[in-house]
């Protein structure tokens, strides 16, 4: 499902963000992408949403290889990842709903199914009812978990996570990685970046643990790990 | 692929979406709007001076005619067919024949000379043909051309006409047509310029919605829309103020030009914009519009990529 083999990235100013980097995350997985601040996570997301290109080595995603990828088909590839991010990128001066419909209304879906899909993703993350209100109304933890609606609203096969619990407190975190949990148990694959170890632990999920660019440890999926590979989200019906 | 459904939906909400962008601006918008009216009222202006010009040129070259002197051995019967050949001829309007005894007898009217044309043996004047060029003839070079053939007769001893008047008010009237052109497109510029710089600022201060959208997938295309129908609205509105402008301005001047004009014996009317025109106008300022949108947001929107 996500591969990246022998990656490298550096970028414009020279400075190397990732050397020499393998990993390879199956259908269905739910894993952990640690390490401290600067090690490279973020590059490594970068590369996945195809915001960076790498300078060398190949990313299959979805059995798609990202890095010959034209740009006129990077919208598409998009549309397919389920995207967090740890500051939320919420449309502030929008309702929850439209927060929560953007990834449909930049796709084809009809708008009668937009709002079926919209009230279940926000009834998957315990928002629905807010339909009309400010994300600025709402709590930062409700914040995140309009992020994460917004993220399954399209019924990705992919969901990546860029800390998304580095706001959180503890209670809220967990909160959050059990609604990851329940995606991953219909089998999207999950991808987390967080350097919170705690949790990390707690969950005791699979890791790759990166620094300095570097992978350090990726031990290599267990082959009967991971939901069956399905080509959607059942949780968002 | 899209249904034609969702495809019209899909523009309606980024329609309705520029126009809520737009009324949350109030003031911006309206200004924009108001100096997009201007930049569209001042040619619109000078068009309607030309076209009033035309119209009052036109009271004047009605009453351009040729005066064609026949030798004086042509006999009556002849003049008589030459006449009714003109009248066939492409480009003539109106031909009235004044016979030499009839020249003669007014003459002997009016000149006060009747007792020494007594003393004349014959009638020393030629018949003459008055020939007025129609509408499209009403210009130096339709009434040359006339002035060409109808001198080529061997029937004819001389031609008549004071075309330079015709010439000068005709030189003037390009002029101003020329000005008007000119003025269009400097100012057609000019609302590309500020529709496009408007866009631009739009987009600048939304560029964190851009990038999130284009995160989850969004097109330059979907990104772009709503700032396109922005322009079409800005452009729409413009249209129609300058519309408003011009015919207010027109009705202040009605009076005192018509007033003018009875001064000079004459029942001019000023014209106003027709209301093809107006639509020309409305729609080529939506046109307009959507252009300078384009230009300012094509570039940028391209440019503007997710960060995550």
């Amino acid at each position: 499902m996500i591969r990246f083999d022998h990656v490298f990235k550096q970028y414009p100013n020279g400075r190397e963000a990732l050397h020499d980097v393998s990993f390879e995350v199956k259908a269905g997985e739910f894993v952990f992408l640690t390490g401290r601040s600067g090690a490279g996570k973020s590059s490594v997301l970068k590369l996945l949403t195809l915001i960076e290109r790498p300078t060398r080595g190949t990313v299959t995603v979805n059995g798609q290889e990202t890095s010959t990828l034209p740009a006129r088909a990077i919208p598409a590839y998009r549309r397919r990842l389920g995207i967090v991010f740890q500051d939320h990128q919420l449309l502030m001066d929008r309702p929850v709903y439209d927060n929560v419909a953007l990834p449909l209304m930049v796709s084809d879906t009809r708008f009668r199914d937009i709002d079926k899909r919209v009230r279940a993703a926000l009834d998957q993350v315990g928002l629905l009812g807010k339909e009309r209100v400010s994300p600025a109304e709402l709590s930062i933890g409700e914040q995140q978990r309009i992020g994460i609606a917004r993220a399954v609203v399209a019924r990705p096969t992919v969901l990546i996570a860029d800390e998304p619990t580095g706001n959180l407190d503890h209670g809220l975190a967990r909160e959050v990685m059990n609604l990851f949990r329940r995606f991953q148990d219909v089998g999207v694959t999950v991808l987390i970046a967080t350097h919170d170890m705690a949790l990390v632990r707690e969950f005791a999920q699979r890791e790759i643990l990166i620094d300095d660019g570097r992978v350090f440890s990726a031990t290599p999926p267990d082959p009967g790990s991971g939901a069956s590979p399905t080509s959607g989200m059942g949780v968002v019906a | 692929m899209i249904s034609p459904g969702t495809y019209f939906s899909r523009h309606a909400q980024a329609l309705l979406s520029a126009f809520g962008r737009l009324i949350r601006q109030p003031l911006g918008t309206l200004l924009t709007i108001f100096v997009i009216a201007i930049a569209l009222a001042l040619p619109s202006t000078l068009w309607l001076v030309v076209k009033n010009a035309r119209i009052a040129a036109g009271d004047v070259t009605d009453s351009i005619e040729l005066s064609i002197f026949f030798k004086t051995d042509v006999p009556l019967e002849k003049a008589e067919q030459l006449t009714a050949a003109a009248r066939q001829r492409p480009g003539v309007g109106e031909v009235t024949l004044i016979p030499a005894d009839d020249a003669l007898e007014e003459f002997r009217r009016y000149s006060g000379f009747g007792a020494a044309l007594d003393a004349l043996q014959g009638n020393p004047l030629p018949h003459v043909i008055i020939v007025r060029p129609d509408t499209a003839y009403a210009n130096p070079q339709g009434v040359e051309s006339l002035k060409r053939y109808l001198s080529a007769w061997p029937e004819v001893e001389t031609v008549q006409f004071d075309g330079e008047w015709v010439r000068r008010l005709t030189a003037i009237l390009d002029l101003l047509r020329n000005v008007f052109a000119v003025f269009a497109v400097v100012l057609g510029v000019g609302v590309l310029a500020v529709v496009g710089n408007a866009i631009r600022l739009e987009i600048r201060a939304r560029r964190s919605e851009i990038e999130v959208t284009k995160l989850v997938g969004g097109t330059n295309a979907f990104v772009r829309r709503p700032f396109l129908f922005e322009g079409v609205i800005f452009g729409l509105f413009g249209g129609a103020a300058a519309v408003g402008v011009v015919s207010l301005a027109v009705a202040s001047l009605i009076e005192p030009v018509g007033r003018l004009a009875a001064l000079y014996g004459g029942r001019f009317a000023l014209t106003g914009l027709e209301p093809l025109e107006a639509l020309v106008l409305i729609f080529g300022g939506s046109l307009l519009g959507v252009l300078g949108a384009w230009l300012g947001a094509a570039r940028l929107i391209a440019r503007i990529e997710a960060r995550g």
